[in-house]
């Protein structure tokens, strides 16, 4: 459905260049919902952004339905109805001037929509705000969090589009509402065939929701597959690091240092500098120093990028 | 005797429309040496609570009840005396440790600044104590020289916690120490500060909205609701209130068959601190409510293994 | 549509209640509407008339009496009534200048803020240009390249103004454009027109507005400088009285009215337009209302 191949975006950064998104593949089919798992920091944001036509790549092309996007503007205007975005905070997502309905109507007034009430009405009450006229003349300062965020979603449900690009769409909302927002997300795929891709540094979260998981590190998918997979029985060493903070698990594995930094992109294995498993001394450490990984290929199997778990395969 | 107890705390702001209930009537202790964890919603009181036991709220906020800090009012104390026991014997590390930190002061003196301040160094011994106390959090002596800017969000968060052990005190108040830190980084600094609290035996009083932060880090936990504590026990039990449950069921278990794909949260949203539901404030988002929940509120009560819980189905079950 | 209609009224009650509250911003918008109200209706009751020399029906400068109760001038014209009709010219030039010193500057300001590459910044580069100019003497050598009349008039005052209201749209576009809502929006199909009509330009119109209220008031005192400097729009204005009453040695001879008249007006109109200004800032910009 929503494909990306040998992307890469580049951004000048204090006069260096900053490779945020160095070489993903990725897709996100009908009706599925796939986690972009990451620190910040290691373009995962980024990446989202291109898949929206926001930032256009420094090579590699995005692609839906089988047709490369264009950056032309009716084109972009035509797939911008078929892919939408939800940020993480929803206060800052909503016009503070624009009440309910006028945050909901945008989207059907760009595109010049029919029925604009009807839109909005249906779109709110999709979104879980029934009776929706109820909501129309409210300003965002007077909903709650979750109210917020369900009319942010709301906005983009009243394009009808076909994938749904969520950026941390429950950070920054109190836990107790986090479940009903994400339930929300499952109920809009089995209702309406709703694709997502959701951007999370939250594992738990993929966890609840996600058929598929990216991990990503610097810039790189380091890890992909079904999210059974790779969160019981994960290869590469960072995602099993990153599950082993969780507080249930019995053996925490702390990575040292800060997370990396896009403008200066360590030699061989991007991770080798942090793995713990080089670190502990590792028989074939030299090949992780030196040696370029390939670019995951897109597949809807597990795989993972890293000299151990290639070399365990082949032997 | 404790070292830290709070009897009936009461914390309300005074705004242009009336009166805000921030924190309604929290009773809890803190024995010495131990970690208690608090744990909220946004609007839940938790951060108030955390200020308001250093008198660190603003002007128009009223408090009333009691805070012993080691036998002592802290509520009825001097000025003078109230100085001293900030930072001497209760420290406290704030949230988003970006703006807890003077941009245009070098580390180290910002870490001295409390040694100077309360006597208890020379300007050459406090040089010596902050490169001892930047080893203690795991940052090289040459860091003093440098200016909050040139570090990340960790470090600095390591400088602050350094700041909080510079004058030795009995108790730390940690409010929201790792939120805006990334998933690895924060597990650095959980780990720092559970080191630094077993090795110092220094009692900490953790403040977040994220239970799983609190479950690793504490030996008990105290989960509010609209300025009251529906909960306390210890870490790592079950619970037994319908709020903490649902609190808990909002962070699963990755690899738990119960939470996958099936998201679970509660319905509505965290009352508004001016209008509070009759009853129960939590009985009109309580899966598991009782009629008789929205008449009558319920104390804290004996909930089994050192456990209190304020709901009525608690002593139906304990009978 | 009714919707729209309804929640525009409750924001206008709720934007009244509280410039209600701003004591000064109150006195400041009757006199405005006093003074408006009177430029208004003048024509019902006197004419051009009043401020032609040869018709003249009083003594030369004769102080205050019955017959004139703001005493006259040298051709033994009436000062209350030359003043009532040169507030006319006055504010027209005051209000029409400031309207498109504002124009201009929100629509380089929203410009310059919206396109950041080299759009941006060759509009601001022009707008650092103007800003640095001496303002009076480009808007005195414009009106007298251009000629006297109202419209030169209100062309030099307006052209040589509008930099600092770009300066402060461009700040507030380059606030509003950082905001989640504009990449929401962009991400939903819209273009540049939309961005800065829907979302940028309503959240600088309150900034706008009290900028533009100060704006008329020195907009009035411009015009009187230009009128004074001999620059006018050989109509009666506030600022050819002072003029008059200069050339006229009103000063010398004792003809305080002469002076004291247009001047106090000036001062007055600018004064309440500044403090309805100051009010609507007060009331509209949420950074002082927090601070309050």
């Amino acid at each position: 459905m929503l494909t990306a191949t040998d992307l890469a975006v580049e951004f000048a950064s204090r006069g260096r260049r900053a490779r945020a998104v160095d070489g993903v593949n990725l897709s996100v089919g009908a009706g599925e919902i796939v986690a972009l798992v990451g620190e910040s920091g290691c373009g995962k944001t980024t990446l989202a952004r291109t898949l929206l036509g926001l930032e256009r790549p420094t090579s590699g092309t995005v692609s839906y339905d089988g047709s490369p996007l264009s950056y032309r503007g009716k084109a972009l205007q035509a797939y911008r109805r078929q892919v939408q975005l939800v940020l993480q905070d929803p206060m800052g997502s909503l016009n503070p001037r624009q009440t309910v309905y006028e945050a909901v109507a945008e989207g059907p007034r760009i595109h010049g929509l029919p029925d604009e009430e009807k839109v909005v009405a249906e779109a709110l009450s999709r979104a879980g705000l029934r009776p929706p006229e109820r909501f129309f003349l409210r300003y965002p300062h007077e909903l709650s969090g979750g109210q917020r965020q369900r009319v942010v979603i709301a906005g983009a449900l009243a394009l009808d589009p076909k994938v749904l690009i969520a950026d941390e769409p429950v950070a920054s909302l109190d836990a107790s509402v986090r479940g009903e927002i994400l339930a929300l997300l499952l109920r809009l795929r089995d209702d309406l065939g709703l694709s997502a891709l959701v951007v999370t540094h939250d594992l738990g979260l993929a966890w609840n929701i996600a058929d598929r998981v990216a991990v990503m590190y610097l810039g790189r998918i380091v890890e992909s597959g079904p999210t059974e997979e790779i969160l019981k029985n994960p290869q590469h060493p960072y995602t099993q690091a990153l599950l082993s903070v969780l507080p249930e698990s019995e053996e925490r594995i702390v990575l040292t240092g800060e997370p990396p930094d896009p403008t200066r992109i360590p030699t061989g294995c991007r991770f080798h500098p942090r793995c713990q498993i080089v670190a502990a001394g590792n028989p074939i450490a030299d090949k992780c120093r030196t040696d370029l990984l390939p670019v995951l290929p897109t597949t809807e199997g597990s795989q993972a990028a890293c000299h151990l778990v290639t070399q365990r395969q082949t032997r | 005797m404790s070292l830290l107890e709070l009897d009936d705390l009461s914390v309300t702001y005074r705004i242009a429309s009336g009166e805000v209930p921030a924190v309604r009537g929290v009773s809890l202790s803190l024995e010495a040496g131990e970690a208690l964890g608090v744990v909220g919603e946004s609007g839940s009181g938790k951060s108030t609570l955390a200020m308001a036991l250093l008198r660190l709220l603003p002007k128009d906020a009223r408090t009333s009840g009691r805070i012993m800090l080691g036998g002592e009012d802290i509520l009825q104390m001097k000025w003078g005396r109230l100085r001293a026991v900030r930072w001497a014997e209760a420290s406290i590390v704030f949230q988003g440790a970006q703006h807890g930190l003077n941009p245009v002061q070098r580390i180290g003196d910002q870490v001295a600044e409390p040694l100077l301040v309360h006597k208890i160094a020379t300007p050459e011994k406090a040089r010596s104590r902050v490169a001892s106390l930047l080893a203690q959090v795991g940052l090289p002596a040459w860091r003093a020289r440098s200016y909050p800017h040139e570090l990340s969000g960790g470090q600095r968060q390591r400088v602050m916690i350094a700041m909080a052990l510079a004058c030795e005190p009995q108790l730390i108040i940690a409010d929201e120490p790792t939120t805006a830190l990334d998933l690895m980084v924060q597990a650095q600094v959980l780990t720092l500060i559970k080191e630094l609290i077993a090795s110092h035996g220094i009692s900490l009083l953790m403040i977040s909205h994220d239970l799983s932060v609190l479950a690793d880090t504490c030996d008990r936990l105290a989960v509010m609701y609209a300025g009251r504590v529906v909960e306390t026990g210890p870490a790592g039990g079950s619970f037994q209130h319908p709020y903490s449950q649902a609190l808990a069921a909002a962070f699963p278990t990755v690899g738990d068959p119960a939470s996958r794909l099936a998201p679970r949260g509660l319905g509505g949203d965290p009352p508004d601190p001016q209008r509070l539901p009759s009853g129960c404030v939590f009985h009109p988002r309580c899966p598991v409510a009782l009629d008789t929940c929205s008449t009558v509120d319920v104390e804290l009560r004996p909930a089994g293994d050192r456990r209190t819980a304020a709901c009525v189905l608690v002593l139906e079950e304990s009978c | 549509m009714s919707i729209t209609w309804t929640r525009r009224r409750l924001a206008f009650g709720r934007f009244w209640a509280s410039f209600r509250t701003q004591r000064a911003g109150v006195i400041g918008l009757a006199i405005l509407l006093l003074a408006v109200l009177l430029a208004v209706i003048a024509p019902l009751f006197i004419d051009a008339g009043v401020t032609n020399v040869v018709s003249g029906t009083g003594e030369k400068l004769s102080p205050p009496s019955w017959d004139d109760p703001l005493g006259t001038d040298e051709s033994g014209r009436s000062v209350l009534l030359m003043i009532w009709w040169g507030s006319r010219t006055s504010l027209l030039i005051g209000f029409l200048a400031a309207l498109l010193s504002m124009v201009i500057g929100t629509v380089l300001g929203i410009a310059a803020g919206h396109f950041r590459g080299w759009i941006g910044a060759i509009v601001m580069r022009i707008t650092d240009w103007f800003l640095v100019l001496p303002s009076l003497v480009t808007a005195l050598v414009l009106a007298a390249i251009l000629g006297g009349s109202t419209v030169t008039i209100i062309a030099a005052i307006g052209v040589t103004s509008w930099p600092s209201t770009a300066r402060l749209i461009r700040a507030q576009t380059l606030a509003v454009e950082a905001r989640p809502y504009i990449e929401r929006s962009q991400a939903l199909g819209g273009g540049h027109w939309h961005i800065t009509t829907r979302h940028v330009l309503p959240n600088v119109a309150p900034l706008l507005l009290a900028s533009t209220t100060l704006e008329v008031a020195s907009a009035i005192v411009t015009e009187s400088t230009l009128a004074f400097l001999g620059v006018s729009a050989n109509k009666t204005s506030w600022g050819t009285m002072l003029r008059g009453s200069y050339d006229w040695g009103a000063a010398t001879s004792g003809a305080w009215w002469y002076i004291l008249v247009p001047g106090l007006c000036i001062v007055i109109v600018v004064m309440a337009f500044t403090l309805c200004g100051r009010a609507l800032e007060n009331v509209l910009n949420p950074r002082l209302r927090k601070a309050v």
